[in-house]
């Protein structure tokens, strides 16, 4: 029992949260996510310069052989600094599917992913669909030696920067049968891809996606992804939930910080009870989501970690919420504007709290899988 | 990371088991589920003595005054072990409160007349801290102890003071300086209940069981050599029994035990012809305090590995208190709710093991009630905010 770091995910940690000190403050962030791009790119040459994106990653693609708790680490770092950089859908469910497919494709991409040389968004959402991977209207069918792509797809978080795209598509089957449901590589630039961009909550990019005709490159086996999107959608939860404890310890320092200073009626608003009760409800929430974290990074592939991670992701949605909410109401009038950061990591909050499954979702898997 | 036991804790895990397993016939079977048992004095004592015939029943005192010595861990894998089995657990009033205080800060003879009878539950303790006018704000309270010669004559009232009807001592928190500040003037008292000037009068509470009392003294005449520590000095030792009530680990084990037990329940209730747990709202509400429960269990889990390793984990812990308390009262409120209207029956004007609909609904609702009192005591769950506001939050 040792819920200690190793000396390299130290090491990893400290050089990426001393890099997001001195190159990402918050001014830079409220800059560049203004801008048309939304984004700055230096900074993903950067994290693969730290290694950053290889940590997870196998040796054998160029990757340097952690996995989940190297995820952990970079999105809690990610979470403090509110960074918009799509980590989780190149590294964690790009690498993850790729991994778990293997192969020609695994060993031409993981690579580049390591390397920082593409960026990938994940397609999965359709309007019909809300949070089930196999409600899907896309299709996708075999022509000559390719699969050919047709369908829309929602707000595809990180698209507008990506090169290429992960799709789910139903090669077979009937909508939401299990079976039939396959993933693909498609080139953003490829033929007959559409596209809808526009600014999402704190600060991220989407687009909605539309495929005609679109020649795509099948991941892993035809008609049987489910199961392994399942289970790389469990690593990319527990990954943003670890984001989602970075933005939640920035938001209590900031609260507990403003409360010692902040004065109303002749003394700090902190010496107030009810503030102070407010204050420890949301430190309660916050070591509470901190387990739920660790939980779910910690029991991923055991054969109750799919439960484990839904249990997580249900009940850090809660404790998140409860605090996000609170630190708003703590700082009063000046939390209500877009000039303070609390209000921006209240949003990223509230986009992971729905990313993958609300909350009401995952308590309904829960109590699936156990039966 | 790692959420592996080492070798040699698996092992002690594999003992635990083998001990449960040949203790288990030997216990009454209303023993393995507290929310429907009503225990009287003998039943608490059956599993007291089995586990000090073991050596096992002061887990956390050191081997030289007879305890087990167990590191923090091995403790926590005996608590979760014994709660995941139904085992009840032994009651903290000499074991874990007025023991380790007499080892802390008692002197030798009284080390040597107090702590053997403890471990064999031969004297059965209670504790004398709230009174009438002294709740969360303890360090107010008046019984008053008076030095004359080489005894204290004490006089005054104690409340709350639970199972005090089958108590041979009480230790008591008395007023030995009125002059002083309040935190000032506090002395610890160890009473023996059979002195002359000692009544007790039980107080029946919401589930309409007399768990706790009153105890009152009118002059009651207890040698000075019962004094433990320091004069004026009990409020040290005051804090320090509270840290230690405070900081008790693998709570979240005695409610995982307690959902266990609910989700069957819900199995065999039914609802429209089906199994209750099938229902949507239910396995919804269910699900979500399940969740709790595991998050709470990890941290838990957290606080078990810093202190394994010997970092000091402090106030901290009182999130335990808190959060833990109120995932008891949530599994306790479901679990009545589970059985619908078979927890509108008065079981107290039952028998023992009477029961007016199925056996597993006897008690919920009392259960329920009861358990109002864990964001009560041991400081209520406002005092603990209090507590973590200042010592963790700084504010």
């Amino acid at each position: 029992m040792d819920f200690s770091f190793s000396e390299e995910q130290n090491l990893l940690r400290n050089s990426l949260s001393r890099y997001l000190a001195d190159h990402y403050s918050y001014e830079d962030w409220r800059k560049f996510t203004a801008s048309p791009e939304g984004r700055d790119p230096r900074h993903w040459r950067q994290f693969a310069e730290l290694g950053l994106l290889a940590a997870p990653l196998p040796e054998e693609h160029g990757g340097l052989g952690g996995g989940a708790i190297e995820s952990m680490v970079v999105m809690e770092e990610f979470g403090r600094a509110l960074v918009v950089e799509p980590f989780v859908p190149t590294v964690v469910i790009g690498g993850g599917l790729l991994m778990n497919a293997g192969g020609a494709l695994a060993e031409e991409i993981l690579p580049k992913i390591a390397g920082g040389e593409t960026i990938l968004a994940f397609a999965f959402a359709e309007a019909q669909g809300r949070y089930n991977l196999a409600d899907l209207a896309t299709t996708a069918k075999k022509q000559g030696g390719a699969h050919i792509l047709n369908g829309q797809k929602s707000v595809v978080l990180g698209a507008p920067w990506a090169d290429t795209l992960i799709v789910t598509a139903r090669t077979g089957g009937a909508r939401r049968e299990p079976g039939g449901v396959s993933v693909f590589l498609v080139e953003k630039g490829a033929k007959g891809v559409s596209t809808r961009d526009y600014a999402a909550m704190s600060g991220l990019r989407a687009s909605d996606v539309g495929f005609e005709n679109t020649p795509a490159r099948l991941i892993g086996e035809e008609g049987a992804a489910l199961e392994p999107l399942e289970k790389v959608m469990d690593h990319a939860i527990a990954a943003h939930l670890a984001e989602a404890n970075g933005a939640i310890a920035r938001l209590m320092a900031a609260t507990t910080e403003y409360a010692k200073t902040r004065k109303q009626f002749g003394q700090p608003i902190g010496k107030f009870q009810v503030l102070q009760h407010r204050m420890v409800d949301m430190y309660i929430a916050q070591q509470q989501a901190l387990s739920a974290g660790l939980m779910a990074n910690l029991k991923l592939g055991d054969t109750d970690g799919s439960r484990a991670v839904s249990a997580a992701k249900a009940a850090a949605g809660k404790y998140a919420r409860a605090v996000a909410e609170s630190a708003v109401q703590i700082h009063g009038g000046i939390g209500m504007t877009g000039e303070l950061d609390v209000g921006h990591y209240f949003k990223r909050l509230v986009l992971l709290e729905t990313l993958y499954g609300s909350p009401d979702h995952h308590l309904r898997r829960m109590a699936r899988l156990d039966q | 990371m790692d959420l592996s036991f080492s070798p040699q804790e698996e092992a002690f895990r594999q003992e635990v088991l083998g001990f449960i397993a040949e203790a288990k016939p030997k216990l009454p079977q209303k023993l393995g589920a507290p929310e429907q048992a009503r225990l009287s004095k003998d039943d608490y004592l059956i599993w007291h003595r089995l586990l000090f015939k073991k050596g096992w029943v002061a887990p956390a005192w050191p081997k030289a005054f007879g305890g087990a010595d167990w590191s923090v861990t091995q403790r926590y894998i005996f608590s979760t072990e014994i709660a995941k089995a139904g085992m009840p657990t032994t009651l903290p009033f000499g074991l874990g409160m007025v023991g380790p205080v007499i080892i802390a800060f008692g002197n030798d003879a009284q080390k040597k007349k107090f702590l053997p009878r403890i471990l064999s539950g031969d004297d059965w303790w209670c504790q004398g801290y709230s009174e009438p006018g002294a709740g969360s704000d303890l360090a107010s309270l008046r019984c008053r102890a008076v030095r004359d010669g080489d005894h204290y004559v004490v006089t005054g009232q104690k409340t709350w003071t639970t199972l005090a009807q089958y108590a041979d001592w009480i230790f008591c928190l008395v007023r030995t300086d009125p002059a002083a500040k309040p935190q000032e003037g506090i002395s610890f008292l160890l009473i023996d209940m059979k002195s002359p000037g000692i009544t007790v009068k039980p107080i029946v509470i919401l589930d309409g069981a007399p768990e706790v009392n009153e105890v009152f003294f009118d002059s009651v005449k207890v040698p000075a050599e019962n004094l433990v520590g320091d004069e004026n000095k009990g409020w040290t030792y005051a804090k320090f029994l509270l840290a230690h009530e405070r900081s008790a680990l693998a709570s979240a084990s005695r409610s995982r035990a307690a959902l266990a037990r609910l989700k069957a329940i819900a199995k065999a209730e039914q609802l429209d012809g089906a199994p209750l747990i099938r229902d949507p709202d239910f396995a919804h509400k269910l699900a979500a305090l399940e969740a709790d429960l595991m998050a709470l269990e990890f941290t838990e889990l957290r606080i078990l590995s810093q202190e394994a390793k010997g970092e000091k984990v402090g106030s901290e812990s009182s999130i335990l208190k808190v959060a833990g308390s109120e995932i008891q009262q949530r599994v306790a409120d479901l679990a009545m709710e589970a059985v619908g209207y078979y927890a509108l029956p008065n079981d107290m004007s039952l028998g023992d093991n009477e029961a007016v609909g199925p056996d597993y609904a006897r008690g919920l609702a009392g259960r329920y009630f009861n358990l109002r009192k864990a964001s009560i005591y041991g400081g209520s769950n406002e005092i603990q905010r209090n507590i973590i506001a200042k010592a963790v939050l700084g504010l």
